[in-house]
Formats: C-alpha cells, structure tokens, sequence
C-alpha cells in the first residue's frame, strides 16, 4: 500500500492503494467516481476508457503506480455542464440504450475527433473498433461523431473534403 | 440437474408463470399523499406545486427505453409539459403493487392503456378543480402542455397552480381517455443527460455504508459442489475481510472489488464435479442428432402433417444448426444487499422483481413487506437479468457477512455461468406439387427447454417452439415437432427466446423451396399469405394484411426485383410476426460474401408493424438494436463445451459485433389511421436478421448456408 497523489478533472486527490490497482477500482470504489464502467477488466471492450494526458486509455489496464502525473479525465470531467460536443450529439441523436458502455464510447469518441476533426467512416470504424455495445448504438454513435464533427470545427469539412 | 433448479424448486416459486398478463394491480395512494402539497392520484404520479411532473417507472430499464415511454403513456393522456416530466423508479415496496417482469417485449402492450389512466385521472381532477374556481362546466375546460384552459372565459392556471385544490378531490375511478390514434410522439430519453456524464445509476455503481465487495469461485462444471477450499492465502491479501462458502461457490468479500478479486485469485478450491463433468459440444451436437431418430411431440399439424410429403412432386430435405449463446450483457451480473435481522433492502439491475419475491422471502426469512428491492438501471438485460441467481448470491453473502455486500461478477464469471440460449438441431423437408406449389411442410427439431431446464410448471415445449409451430405460410399439409433432449447446461430467455434461432430454420428453409420452385422468394411469401382477416397457427392467429403489409413496405424500399448487385453481392428477405407481442417485422438484408468467405451486412431495410407507436424514433432504436444483437449471433456467437466447462471467457474468444459489423440500418414503421393497440419493440427485430442474411448469402454466392454462426470458414467450405 502506498499514497498515490492523482490529478483527476483538474483536482488533486490523494489516494491509499495497493500499486496493482487498477485505476479504474480507484476510481470506482476509493473515490466514488462511478462514471468509468467496468465491463471487462482485461481491456477488451472498452467500458472503462478514459483520457490519460488527453490520450484514450483503458482504466482497468493501468495500474494506479503507473499514472504519475498524468492527467486523468473522466466523463465526469469531460465538460462542466455535460455539454462536450460531443455529449451534446449524443443527447441530439439519442444515442444510448441501456448506456452502460456510452461513458467509454464518448471518451474515445472525444479523443478520436482530435485526432480527426472530420472523421471518415473508415476512421471512426477503426477509432471506436474496440469500444463494444451490446444494445446496438453503434448507428447513432457514428453519427452523433459525424454531428460533434460539424459542431466542433465548422470550418473543417472543406479542408477535410479536399483531401 | 443443476443447484440452481434445485434452488428454484425449493422456494417454492413456481406457480409464477411467466406469461401472466401484466396490469397494474394496485392504484392504492402513497402514505405520502394524503394532505400533500403535491397532487397524487395514485402510487405512479406525483404534480408538485412547482408544476414537475413525477412519474414512477414500474417496469425496469435495459436500454428498452421503457422508464421513458411509461412516462409518455401518463403525460400525454394528462397533458404534461414535456420538459416538466421526469421519471422515478418503483421499488417492490407494496404501494406499487406487483412490479411483474419486464421481458418478453411485453411491458408497452401490458401497462399503456394502465398508465394512460393514471394520467387520465390526474387530468380529470386538476380540470374539475379548475372549473370549480372558475365556476365554468367541467367539459369546456381543455389540459394540455401543463396547463388547464377554459376557453370561453379566456382563463387558464397552470398545472402546479391547481394541484392543492385538486388533491383534496377524490380521484375519479373510470377516467375518460383522449382519443388516440396515428402514432406517438419520438421523445428523447429522460435518462439520456445523465447517461452521457456518467451520472446514471447502474447496479453496479451501488455502494452503501459499509458495504464490503464480493466476488465468488464457481464450480467450472454446471452443478459442481465445493469439496474443500484453503482460504489462508487469500485472507491474506490486503484488504480481503471474509472468505465463506456459499449455494454458488466460494465467497471471497473484501473492501473493495480490486480486493476480492485479488483474493479470489489466491483463493484454492477443490471441487466435486459432479456428473456433468464429461459434457462436451460435440457430445451435445450427436445426442440432438440422434434424439430426432426417435419421434418428439407433434406441436402443430395441418392436413395430412408430415404424411402429406409423400404425395409430393418434388422433395427437398436439409438440416440447421444453432450453438449454445451467451448473453453478454455489457455490464456483467452484479447485486448489492443488505440483509438485516428485520428488514432487507436489495438493490439489483433485475427484470423479474415479481418473479423472485417467494424466493427472496424463503432465503431472508422475512415476510414480502420487510424485504424492499429497489431497481437501478440494467446494463443490459436480453432475459440474462431475469433470472435470479447473481441477487441471491449478495442476500446470501449479506446474510453471512452482516454487513452490506455488492457481489460483482468478473466477465469470465458472466460468460461461463449464464442461462444459455438453447443449442438446437432441426430437420426439415419441404414438398412441392406437379404445379411446383409448396404441398407440404415438415419441420422436427430438437432441444433442451428453458421451462424444463429452470423447474418452470409449464409444458416443456412451451419456450421453445415460436417461430416453427407459428409458421404463418398457407400449406395444405404441415407438421411441427419438438423432440425435447435435455442438456446439462443451464438454459435461459435469451432476447427473442426460440424466435432467435426458429426462424433461421424455417425462413431459410422457405427460401429454399422457393428457388427449388422457381418461385421469387418475397413474392411466394405474399402469395401464401393471401387472404383476410387472420390466420390460426397453432395456437395463436396472425393478422395476414399486417404480415403483408411488412413485406411489402421493405420490397418497395429495398428495390426488391430490380436492384443490381455486383459479383459477391445480394440481399434476402425474411419476417416474422411476434405473436407474444403484437407486432410483425419484415428484413431485407444487403451483404457482401468476401473472398476469404467474410461476410459483411452493408444495409437492412427493416419495416415494423407495432401498432401505436407510442415512441416512434425509440421503436426504431430497439430495431437498430435487435438486429445488431441478431447479427452477433449470425455471424459471431458461439458456446462450446469442453469436460463440462464453459471454453470462451470473455470477448476474445466470444466475439461480439463492433462498429464496423454495423449495417447502414433504415426503419419504415407502418402508420395506422386509427388507434391500434401497441405491441412490443425490444425483440421483434431480431428473429428476420439471420435468415435475411442467410438467404443473401445465398443470392450473392449461390451458398446456403445452415448453421449458425455463419463464419468464413463455413461459407468457404459451403
Ligand atoms: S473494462 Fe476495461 S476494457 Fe473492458
Ligand atoms: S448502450 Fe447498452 S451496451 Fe451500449
């Protein structure tokens, strides 16, 4: 057991835990953070992805001792208000069924849209390929990114088109 | 066979049956209500002075949207501001009545017209109270958009304004409804903002007081029992509190999940096996084979039956496979419980609240009315959350522990300890006359039965057969017969039931005899569904005009007849009419057979029939969402068995549909002129996925294929 001093959306918290836990049990049940979901616990499905340093990482595959300083955003801490661009085309295309993996998805889809701000299909097929839904959002989900696209950078769809 | 039956059958809870229709039984006021500030007609609505609008769900939440179309059912018929309205769950407390089960796409077709009158009543008493302060006949007054509105005299209050004189009304017992008709309106879910900031509560984000975190070693064999376990490594990782047995296994709780799993992980236990220990897919796969050498029980014959293929011109004859299936349920099982010595509060994403209580009574000793199950959001349901097994787990390991307890499954342990859809093995043959018209019809099959297999008191046939026995085609001679084979593996409502796999069988099969026949497969369908009114298929009837009605739309939408495809392209049609639920859905699916025999679905044309949409755009949702589950188990899906365990664990070797699986999906729901009542959505669009796919391959590649899943290495060898 050791003290692991974490900055998570932007605060300072200090926790007590063994170093093999996984962030994604100190999040969930050492500071009642319960957005990030556990689905898998081996990294594959992608309930528990949140943003390390801004880059999309599975909270069940990185041990608390391994943060450091890294940032850690979760989908508590993606916006204020709930208003990310994303989170708003979620909301626009009634997105979620039964929701449970939807925190993971919009975290990577946060992340995916950085990286493409005008993502093609192909690109999104492979940006969100191992966020798993088992309701079926998968539709909605590539075009509430295609709408957080167009929300987000306005101007980008030219320069995107030019390609 | 297994403990779980046992379990099952001790508890005395099966006189429940399943299919019991589900009203609301109790419209009894909360204690709350007398004298309140807010108007409470009954146990589901609450108006606050403030003018929001409470409406308590009483059927749990999956991803089925039912918490929001509960809530649209009582505010339309009360005439809420819709961005006033919000929804609350009901726990079992008795004020609620019977919470029922939420499963079989019934809880639309089961409580609208129930819930309507729960907001008819509360409009009738804020109209009355309105019109005896404006002194004006009750009938001029109008309710809408969260307001009472008298015409002629101009005046209008709102709802909030209105509500004290109201509650001191007597609610009205047979409320007049509005005329309804056309469809509903498409609402956003009420859970969608919290759902996109992590802020919904799932049933594994309980936590209580407290609370210590279990997680339990099962037996890898179905019906194994605990020789003998050595807790001493285990109590020694940090954190670990409490190792004890129980019925399912070997508890492990500590402070926290990262604990109990670590101890579990040290954790070491010997296991008796028991007789399932030698169970194997392939020994499965030759006693269902064998088991058709014998006759089943015929559960549905027209004319001469299968007698009648020896009349016949021409014969055709094959054999379709299904697998064992998981669930998958995104989030796995999980239950938090807090068993006191008076009072248990249980706190599980379940579907069967009304199922289980005997049962919850029988394991706490406590009457109905100590015990309160409260129901936080589903991650997933699909008839896995309708079985009882993971909250009794937390009653049991709250009991021993005295203290809270959560107990979390891993996804190894939700893989490998699910109620399986049933593997099957159905032999068909098909006649044809001299004229190459379908004469006779002989579809045997068999199976374990998810009544048997769960102790339910209800014919063994009874969950097996939807989707054979209702085949809805006019054949002069026809036969269907069940052969039951029971399997030592535990078996369960997986979305659909036997309407998941059925009718990759029979629809296929048709599209067979239509070629054999020469006969375009979409326009023979129409051709023996003619006639009006409805059609008895076994027990129940099928309206011809609304099945048609469904075929027809996704022909003209889909270009059926003259679309051209490219080499190693085509589409097939299939439908279904859920009986169960009201509702009749027809598909035609698009796909691509690669050359490594991958097949992708590029497009499904899907058009339903429901009735009264109540939520048209949340309809169309759970089409999205049945097919995607339907595609996983065409393409992707398999249990297999090896020395009576369980192979796949986890993702990896239990693959499920990602992004790129996701067909471009388009829904046509068919428009009533008048009001017909709602049937069900959240199964419906799966039975037409794989046989659609299936007769595609076979339009693109001149391959049929028999067996689910249909992989590329099965297409390869076809
Ligand atoms: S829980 Fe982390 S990837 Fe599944
Ligand atoms: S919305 Fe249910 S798993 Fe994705």
């Amino acid at each position: 057991m050791a003290v692991y001093t974490l900055s998570i959306n932007g605060r300072s918290r200090a926790v007590e835990a063994p170093e093999d836990m996984p962030l994604l049990w100190v999040l969930r049940d050492l500071l009642g953070m319960t957005g990030t979901k556990f689905g898998c616990g081996m990294g594959v499905c992608g309930s528990c992805t949140l943003h390390l340093d801004g880059e999309p990482e599975r909270a069940c595959q990185v041990p608390v001792a391994h943060v450091g300083t890294r940032k850690v955003t979760t989908i508590e801490g993606l916006s204020e208000k709930g208003d990310h661009p994303v989170q708003k085309a979620w909301i626009q295309h009634d997105v979620a069924q039964c929701g449970y993996c939807q925190p993971g998805q919009i975290m990577q889809a946060a992340c995916l849209l950085k990286k493409h701000p005008h993502p093609t299909d192909a690109q999104i097929d492979e940006g969100m390929g191992e966020n798993l839904c088992r309701c079926g959002t998968y539709q909605r989900i590539r075009a509430a990114i295609h709408t957080a696209a167009k929300a987000s950078a306005p101007a980008g769809p030219k320069k995107a088109g030019a390609k | 066979m297994n403990t779980r039956r046992d379990f099952l059958q001790k508890t005395g809870c099966l006189a429940l049956a399943f299919h019991v229709p589900m009203e609301l039984k109790s419209f009894a006021r909360s204690p709350e209500a007398a004298g309140s500030a807010a108007l409470e007609p009954n146990a589901f609505l609450r108006i606050a002075k403030d003018g929001t609008v409470t409406v308590w769900a009483t059927r749990s939440e999956m991803g089925q949207g039912v918490r929001t179309s509960m809530a649209q059912a009582v505010a339309d018929e009360l005439g809420a501001d819709w961005s006033r309205v919000q929804v609350q769950q009901a726990s079992s407390a008795p004020r609620f009545g019977d919470l029922g089960i939420t499963g079989g796409s019934q809880t639309t077709k089961t409580t609208f017209m129930a819930f309507r009158k729960v907001g008819a009543t509360a409009r009738e008493m804020l109209v009355e109270a309105a019109a005896a302060r404006w002194k004006v006949p009750a009938k001029e007054c109008v309710a809408l958009n969260g307001q009472v509105k008298h015409e002629g005299s101009k005046r209008g209050a709102a709802f909030g304004e209105l509500v004290e004189e109201a509650a001191k009304l007597t609610p009205p017992k047979e409320p007049t409804l509005r005329n309804i008709k056309g469809m509903g309106h498409s609402r956003r879910r009420l859970d969608g903002p919290d759902l996109v900031t992590g802020k919904a509560g799932f049933g594994t984000d309980v936590r209580l007081p407290g609370m210590l975190v279990a997680s339990i070693e099962r037996c890898p064999v179905f019906g194994g029992k605990v020789k003998s376990f050595d807790a001493a490594a285990a109590l020694k990782v940090p954190g670990v509190k409490r190792v004890f047995q129980v019925t399912s296994g070997v508890a492990v709780l500590g402070e926290h999940t990262w604990a109990a799993l670590a101890g579990r992980d040290a954790l070491k236990v010997e296991w008796d096996e028991g007789p399932a220990a030698q169970a194997s897919s392939a020994g499965i796969t030759a006693q269902l084979a064998k088991r058709l050498e014998t006759p089943g029980k015929s559960v549905r014959k027209e004319g001469k039956g299968a007698a009648g293929l020896q009349g016949a011109a021409k014969r055709l004859k094959a054999a379709y496979d299904f697998p064992f299936l998981a669930h998958a349920t995104m989030e796995p099982m999980v239950a938090t419980a807090d068993v006191k010595a008076d009072r248990c509060d249980i706190y599980a994403p379940m579907q069967a609240v009304g199922l289980w209580m005997p049962m919850l009574m029988a394991a706490t000793g406590l009457k109905a009315e100590q015990i309160e199950v409260h129901i936080p959001l589903l991650g997933g349901g699909f008839g896995r959350r309708a079985m009882p097994d993971f909250l009794m787990d937390a009653v049991e390991c709250s009991k021993q522990a005295g203290v809270p307890v959560k107990v979390q499954w891993s996804r190894e342990d939700d893989m490998q300890h699910d109620f399986y859809r049933p593997a099957t093995h159905h032999e068909l043959e098909g006649g044809l006359d001299a004229k190459g018209n379908l004469a006779a019809w002989n579809h045997r099959f068999a199976g374990g039965s998810i009544a048997a297999s769960l102790g339910f008191p209800w014919p063994p046939e009874s969950t097996e057969v939807s989707g054979a026995g209702d085949l809805p085609y006019a054949i002069p001679d026809l036969e269907v017969e069940w052969a039951q084979s029971d399997v030592p593996v535990p078996l369960g409502f997986w979305r659909a039931v036997p309407a998941s796999f059925n009718p990759f069988a029979s629809e296929c099969f048709f599209d067979e005899l239509a070629h054999a026949a020469g006969k375009d497969p979409l326009a023979w369908r129409l051709e023996l569904l003619k006639g009006e009114g409805k059609r008895k298929v076994g027990q129940e009837s099928v309206d011809l005009g609304r099945l048609r009605r469904v075929l027809e739309t996704v022909r003209d939408q889909s270009g059926w007849g003259t679309a051209k495809f490219r080499k190693g392209r085509g589409h097939g049609v299939a439908a279904h009419a859920y009986l169960d639920c009201d509702t009749y859905v027809a598909q035609v699916a698009e796909v691509e057979v690669k050359a490594d025999g991958a097949i992708r679905v590029l497009r499904v044309i899907c058009a339903v029939d429901c009735g009264y949409a109540v939520n048209p755009e949340n309809v169309k949702a759970q089409m999205e969402g049945g097919i995607l589950y339907g595609l996983s188990a065409a393409l992707l899906g398999e249990i297999t068995l090896e020395k009576g365990r369980v192979v796949q664990s986890s993702f990896k070797d239990y693959p499920v549909a990602r992004m790129e699986h996701m067909p471009k999906v388009e829904v046509h729901i068919i428009p009533h002129a008048d009001f017909v009542p709602p049937g069900g959505a959240g199964e419906p669009g799966l039975p037409p996925l794989a046989p659609a796919v299936g007769n595609a391959v076979f339009h693109a590649t001149g391959k049929r294929l028999r067996s689910l899943p249909m992989t590329p290495e099965k297409v390869r060898q076809a």
